[in-house]
């Protein structure tokens, strides 16, 4: 009987609330979904055998990672839930509380593994550069967006890539002065996939380009960054630079996917994950647990997740008609993508090591709360343009969109 | 579709582009995961096998030693072991670990630098040989071996305060002192396996050593170390990165060594020492007459040894040790007390290193010699208080006179002057020169014939060969001393150091009739050791027969099966008629019956345990005289040798006749062969019996045997 009621229960209650709420990407709320899970096991799998860590309780980080989760979509709710115009708003709003979350952990921020980057808010480890991503994506395109009247009718010009790149130098200086390099770079590479995708004339983006990649070799042989610093940037290439240090990581974090072979050695039994010889592997090389428990065809998966998720929001970028809405879903997308290939990238031993989370997955609350945020807008941007449902919002796409 | 504004298009063509850039970092993503995975999935898994999986040597159980009645003499107990993980240790930042190693020092009791030193790899630079590390880089290495209990477990509980530091139970060499025998230089000891010992025995693919194991060092336990050893088990271990087990992989079990049983009697073995040692105590309580001294009796050795086979029932050495030494490693103080001249070199076993005068035990050998050259049992020769040779006078001892005599009678009373004639007879018969080194010599060529001045081949190392001070060697240790000699003759100076010096330098090379009268009585440069003179004296008990002595019976399985028996070993025959043998024998019974022995004898039943003996006090220039008592009966030999202990019977015979009241079970003047102190009196033909529960019961007697 029981599992009859339940069998009928749940496609009736799909599709209440599919009614309620009907311009959703289930899509991407499937995909980010299965992210949640996959990531919940393998963080479960990565800590419960670290006494280090958790003690005596083998799920402590289980259930503090479903309490972030949990708060994580509630955000998500409120922000799909929210009028867009209420939005528009509010995001000035969240910029500068970023702007102030990081100049916070400047001045009394905890310092891990050598750099500033968490401040203590209410017993909760807060981390604004996570937040910061966000803000300065949506900073930028509501800059261009109502400085272009919401409209496509001219290009962008000197003036808004000038005004777009200020908004994101706030936040890029004081992540720098953590110093949190990681961040720096997937904050870059988003910025760069703002402009190219608000349309900013292409010398911008090529003399961008080129000025970063100067500025960078001007660091290097000016002795702006110490050799130390440069031999754990690049201790990816080998390991050697670096061995007690970026390298081991590198070298533990290879070995560890190697070890999984095509099919994994199964969750929760991976013998170089249930030693703990990759340090750090909760949170930034999470993916190695996908690697070596879940194996080629886990792991492969778990990319083809990521890469859906990234595939939708570029769709939704696609599919908006208005400005904020694509630009702010394109450079999503670009963060998205950007940080998932920097931090897989990493335990695969193809980009350097520096602490960035794999979106959804990665263990820590401000990573998942950001990032379903996002996914939370993301969706918002994808009711609004969804023309299939016009009862709800008539009048504001037509207005703000000028057709 | 609506009408597009070019910034539109822009955008959108612009996404495309970033779409397909996402695209290429995602397939590039899979494809290094694949090549990781996959393509190079192999060497990865092997390197992620070798480092969270260890594998520890299991060091076997090494063999028991047991006496002939199955009595363990060396087994094995639990010891704590405190170890270092130094991959661990190397993982510890450099402040924590000086912290780490002080503080264990500290609880150890030991000095840091002796721990720094244990944690060198030998070859590595500074490392000492004896402390440094041969074993494996994975396996922690032992710091300090048999700690107490307490700290072991102080280390165990407190392992947030000793990272990198293991406590475990290892086993070590254990002594149950049966009846409190001690046979330490029979035993031997166990020290770590050097680096070129490793190397040989890699070389030649032995598996049984490891970088961690014991091996003997003298004793049994070096002879028989290959069957003692067993084989090492190995232990895989899961670990993890800070190298503590977390599971078990696979093992394979370790095999313990086997049984050595020898036929060494611990009840006899018990009674000699004790016999030896307080013989010892007594003479050094005696006044010698001579130089007015107490006796200095600085060190001794006494032999049981059964004269059919030449198995060794019992042999002691004085001075001694505690084997337990050893056991969990050697300090240095310890070792060196061990070498020290000061405490009388105790790690040197008298009875077969030890290389003395023999004295008047000597004349059975040159009686056999006289016997088969010229001279016969009906030989009378004048047994005169004194005897000149050149111009130097030789003295019967205590100028005692007996007139004209045979060999006998010679032998029953010792009589010095009677053999001079006999060793000067041959000298002048092979010519009377000085110099003629290839002259023939019948004495000393039947005391090769008993086997002095070769080693016997007892199955303990480390036995010396004593000397036969005949032409060659004189010839030989003159060209090798006259340098220095001839350098110190050459000085100022007209003490006898000097004087002697330069005779020597002159005609240090000479073979005088003085040599070969002394020769003749046992005296001079002709060294014996103890074992060599048993051995001869079982040649004229058994007939003739030279064997070569043997402590170990038989190798026995941890099972208890018969893995090697190991027989006793004929050595050569005395060229010696059976009647001439039958002739010193009797001669010899006659000694304890009423020659030189017979007063210490007084009572013993000898019409029922026909003992034979000699007597010697060999004199030493310099020192106080050798004590020396060889005696056999129709089952045993039994030697005492006290080195600057007194006179032959005087010093030593009380303890002969302990020894034999006890081989025989003599209470008072009847033979009760129950009190024997081994069951049957004579020694178990067979082995001992090995239970399945382990327990070693003694052998099955053949009833015929024991009646």
């Amino acid at each position: 009987m029981v599992t009859r009621g339940t069998g009928r229960a749940a496609p009736s209650a799909r599709a209440a609330f599919r009614t309620r709420v009907p311009g959703l990407d289930w899509v991407l709320v499937v995909a980010v979904a299965l992210l949640l899970v996959v990531g919940t096991l393998l963080v479960w799998s990565a800590t419960s055998t670290r006494e280090a860590l958790v003690g005596d309780d083998t799920t402590a980080y289980l259930r503090r990672q479903l309490v972030n989760i949990a708060i994580g979509v509630v955000l998500m709710v409120v922000v799909i839930a929210t009028d867009h115009r209420w939005l528009r708003i509010l995001a000035p709003l969240v910029y500068v509380v970023s702007v102030i979350g990081l100049l916070l952990v400047l001045v009394m921020g905890t310092t891990i593994n050598g750099s500033r980057s968490w401040v203590q808010v209410g017993g909760m480890s807060i981390q604004p550069a996570e937040f910061a991503k966000l803000a300065v994506v949506i900073g930028m395109a509501l800059l261009v967006a109502e400085r272009s009247e919401a409209s496509w009718r001219r290009h962008v010009g000197t003036g808004d890539v000038v005004g777009m790149l200020a908004i994101a130098a706030v936040p890029a200086v004081l992540i720098l002065g953590q110093p949190d390099l990681g961040t720096m770079l997937v904050l870059t590479a988003t910025v760069l996939g703002v402009l190219a995708i608000a349309g900013a004339p292409r010398r911008w983006l090529v003399g961008l380009l080129a000025g970063g990649v100067g500025v960078a070799a001007l660091a290097v042989t000016q002795g702006v960054l110490k050799p130390y610093q440069v031999d754990r940037f690049m201790a990816f290439t080998n390991p050697d630079l670096d061995p007690r240090g970026a390298g081991y990581n590198v070298e533990q974090a290879r070995i560890a996917i190697g070890n999984g072979g095509l099919f994994g050695q199964g969750l929760f039994d991976g013998s170089q994950t249930r030693s703990g010889f990759v340090p750090e592997q909760q949170t930034d090389f999470i993916f190695t647990v996908a690697g070596e428990e879940l194996g080629l065809v886990g792991a492969g998966a778990l990319v083809l997740l990521l890469c859906v998720v990234v595939w939708r929001a570029l769709r939704i970028a696609t599919s908006s008609p208005d400005m904020f809405g694509r630009i702010a879903a394109g450079g999503i997308a670009c963060w998205f993508g950007f940080q998932a290939f920097q931090n897989i990238g990493m335990c695969l031993g193809i980009m350097p090591v520096t602490g960035v989370p794999l979106p959804f997955v990665s263990y820590g609350g401000s990573s998942l709360f950001s990032c379903l945020l996002a996914v939370g807008l993301l969706q918002n941007i994808h009711l609004r343009s969804g023309a299939a449902q016009p009862n709800r919002y008539v009048a504001g796409p037509r207005v703000l969109a000028g057709r | 579709m609506r009408q597009e504004t070019p910034g539109a298009r822009r955008s959108r063509l612009r996404l495309v582009v970033v779409q397909a850039l996402v695209l290429t970092l995602f397939a590039t993503l899979f494809a290094r995961l694949w090549f990781l995975q996959v393509l190079d999935g192999e060497a990865y898994q092997a390197q992620a096998a070798s480092q969270s999986v260890r594998e520890i040597v299991v060091q076997p159980p090494r063999g028991l030693v047991v006496d002939a009645q199955g009595r363990p003499l060396v087994a094995n107990r639990t010891a704590w072991v405190v170890g270092v993980d130094r991959t661990l240790v190397g993982r510890i930042d450099s402040t924590d670990r000086e912290v780490v190693l002080d503080r264990l020092a500290g609880t150890l009791g030991i000095e840091r630098a002796a721990l720094d030193a244990r944690l060198l790899d030998c070859g590595d630079a500074g490392s000492v040989e004896g402390s440094c590390w041969n074993g494996s880089p994975y396996q922690p290495v032992p710091v300090a071996v048999d700690v107490d209990r307490a700290v072991a477990l102080r280390i165990l509980e407190q392992a947030e305060d000793f990272p990198a530091v293991v406590a475990e139970e290892q086993t070590v060499r254990d002594y149950p002192q049966p009846y409190g025998v001690n046979a330490a230089h029979l035993l031997g000891y166990l020290s770590p396996i050097t680096e070129s010992e490793l190397d040989a025995a890699e070389a030649s693919d032995d598996r049984s050593v490891n970088g961690a194991s014991n091996v003997g060092r003298a004793g049994v336990e070096q002879e028989y170390d290959e069957w003692l050893r067993g084989m090492p088990g190995y232990r895989r271990v899961a670990v993890d990165s800070m190298g503590r087990v977390v599971g078990d992989d696979s093992s394979v079990e370790a095999t313990p060594g086997d049984t050595l049983v020898t036929s060494i009697d611990a009840q006899v073995q018990s009674v000699v020492e004790q016999q030896l040692a307080s013989t010892i105590a007594t003479a050094r309580a005696t006044r010698d007459e001579v130089t007015g001294r107490d006796y200095v009796a600085d060190s001794g050795a006494a032999i049981v040894m059964e004269a059919d086979t030449g198995r060794i029932v019992a042999m002691a050495s004085q001075p001694t040790y505690d084997p337990e030494v050893w056991s969990g490693g050697i300090s240095s103080d310890e070792l060196a007390y061990l070498y020290s001249e000061e405490a009388g070199t105790p790690l040197l076993s008298r009875a077969m290193q030890g290389q003395f005068a023999p004295g008047s035990t000597w004349k059975p050998f040159m009686t056999a010699g006289a016997l088969e050259n010229g001279y016969s049992t009906d030989t009378r020769l004048d047994c005169s208080s004194s005897y000149r040779v050149g111009n130097r006078e030789f003295r019967n001892y205590e100028s005692g006179a007996y007139g004209s005599i045979g060999f006998d009678k010679a032998l029953e009373v010792s009589c010095n002057t009677f053999f001079y004639r006999i060793g000067h007879a041959f000298w002048q018969q092979a010519g009377g020169d000085p110099a003629d080194i290839d002259a023939a010599d019948p004495l000393v060529e039947e005391a090769k014939d008993f086997g002095f001045g070769t080693a016997t081949g007892i199955d303990v190392p480390g036995e010396t060969s004593g000397r036969i001070a005949d032409r060659a060697w004189k010839q030989e240790y003159y060209e090798s001393q006259r340098d220095y000699y001839c350098t110190v003759g050459e000085e100022e100076g007209d003490d006898f150091q000097h004087r002697f010096a330069r005779e020597f330098c002159a005609e240090g090379n000479l073979y005088r009739a003085g040599d070969a009268v002394n020769f003749s009585i046992g005296q001079g440069d002709t060294l014996v050791t103890p074992l060599q003179l048993t051995r001869a004296y079982a040649a004229l008990a058994n007939g003739g027969t030279l064997y070569e002595p043997r402590v170990a019976k038989a190798v026995v399985s941890p099972e208890g099966d018969l893995v090697r028996d190991i027989p006793p070993v004929v050595a050569g025959q005395v060229d010696v008629p059976a009647d001439y043998i039958s002739y010193i024998d009797a001669a010899l019974s006659n000694v304890t019956a009423q020659g030189t022995m017979a007063w210490r004898m007084g009572g013993f039943p000898l019409d029922q345990v026909d003992i034979r003996s000699k007597t010697g006090s060999a004199e030493v220039y310099g020192k106080q005289s050798t004590s020396w008592v060889a005696s056999y009966s129709d089952d045993y030999v039994v030697v005492m040798m006290v080195s600057q202990g007194g006179t032959g019977s005087g010093t030593s015979g009380p303890a002969i006749r302990a020894i034999w009241e006890s081989l025989y079970g003599v209470q008072g003047e009847e033979v009760v062969p129950d009190a024997a102190a081994i069951p049957g009196t004579v020694p178990p033909t067979g082995l001992p019996t090995f239970t399945e529960d382990g327990s070693i019961l003694p052998p099955v007697r053949d009833p015929q045997e024991a009646s």
